[in-house]
């Protein structure tokens, strides 16, 4: 396509209307968070084929704490919310909160997570 | 040359698409985490196999294996996590089409044709797993109303593989654009919008993989 100054000047104002502050990532930064998540995610299917970690303890805590920690490096940098306008952010934290929190309710409800108080 | 984008700005001076995109988001966080929720609600109450990570004799004596397939379900993540990477790729060339390519490296990360198709690729290939692994459950005797887990298991990832899809059509429908008349700045906010949406349905299986597969 050929350059048109009046076509960029409305790119410009499209992207400024989207939000973003012009300041998204490049490639040097794609790539390294690309070869982090296959990092994390080698880690988490290494660690299904150790039977002892997969009986201790803090099995499926760190399971848990390296998905939540894709989750996050892939809204961040790949959904560009680290660098968008706090309303996006709104938008989307304020619902996964809300359901988040139902989702830990109702399985508390139904008895498959139980809180214990006390020594015992 | 394309037309000039037809811009919708609201009070706040951002865009209706992209709040409308993110609202949807949202709404579609509150859609996947009500199934996972059912799917471990429901997980361990199953009085019939097959079972996702233990073994299961039937009373006629068959036996079954653990049914998840991890090698596998491992690949196909890896497949849409590329995905995602390809996807913010598309969008780059897209937001920089008008800027001079020198070298051959820059003319390949400028290609959103290029990006575009292995976006939608590597989405085709993460639904060809899919379809292989419910062909395998159900050959193997678990369907969706085998019992519990087969119920919650292929709602869940079948809402998933239904998005897939329809990222994929989404992708497919850019490329055309893209190939009719050249996709340049003025069309990266939709670009954009489609990546968001591509990158959510990434985010979910990145929580099923582990809540379902990996977690017994």
């Amino acid at each position: 396509m050929a350059h048109d100054p009046a076509h960029t000047e409305h790119a410009a104002a499209d992207a400024h209307a989207g939000g973003e502050d012009q300041h998204h990532p490049g490639w040097s930064t794609y790539w390294k968070v690309a070869v982090i998540l296959t990092v994390i995610t080698i880690w988490e299917v290494w660690a299904y084929y150790i039977p002892s970690l997969v009986a201790s303890r803090i099995f499926v805590p760190m399971l848990l704490i390296l998905s939540g920690l894709k989750f996050v490096i892939v809204v961040m940098f790949y959904m560009h919310l680290k660098y968008d306008h706090k309303l996006f952010r709104a938008l989307f934290t304020g619902p996964l909160l809300i359901a988040a929190l139902t989702g830990i309710a109702l399985l508390f409800l139904f008895g498959q997570l139980v809180a214990r108080f006390g020594p015992g | 040359m394309s037309a000039p984008a037809a811009h919708h700005y609201t009070t706040t001076g951002l865009d209706s698409r992209k709040i409308a995109i993110w609202a949807f988001i949202g709404s579609e966080c509150m859609l996947f985490i009500s199934l996972i929720s059912t799917y471990l609600i429901y997980k361990g109450r199953s009085i019939v196999g097959p079972f996702p990570h233990e073994e299961w004799t039937s009373p006629d004596g068959r036996h079954f294996e653990p049914i998840l397939d991890i090698p596998i379900t491992s690949a196909s993540t890896f497949v849409l996590l590329m995905s995602s990477l390809a996807m913010v790729l598309a969008l780059a060339a897209v937001q920089n089409k008008n800027l001079p390519k020198r070298t051959r490296g820059d003319r390949i990360l400028g290609s959103s044709k290029l990006w575009l198709w292995m976006t939608a690729l590597l989405g085709a290939t993460f639904l060809g797993f899919q379809a292989y692994e419910f062909t395998s459950f159900v050959h193997e005797g678990l369907t969706l109303s085998t019992n519990l887990f087969g119920s919650s298991f292929f709602t869940l990832t079948g809402f998933h593989g239904a998005h897939v899809t329809a990222g994929v059509i989404w992708l497919v429908s850019l490329l055309a654009i893209d190939y009719r008349r050249g996709l340049g700045p003025a069309d990266a906010l939709n670009v954009d919008i489609a990546a968001l949406y591509w990158h959510f349905v990434d985010v979910v299986w990145i929580v099923i993989f582990t809540v379902v597969y990996l977690i017994e």
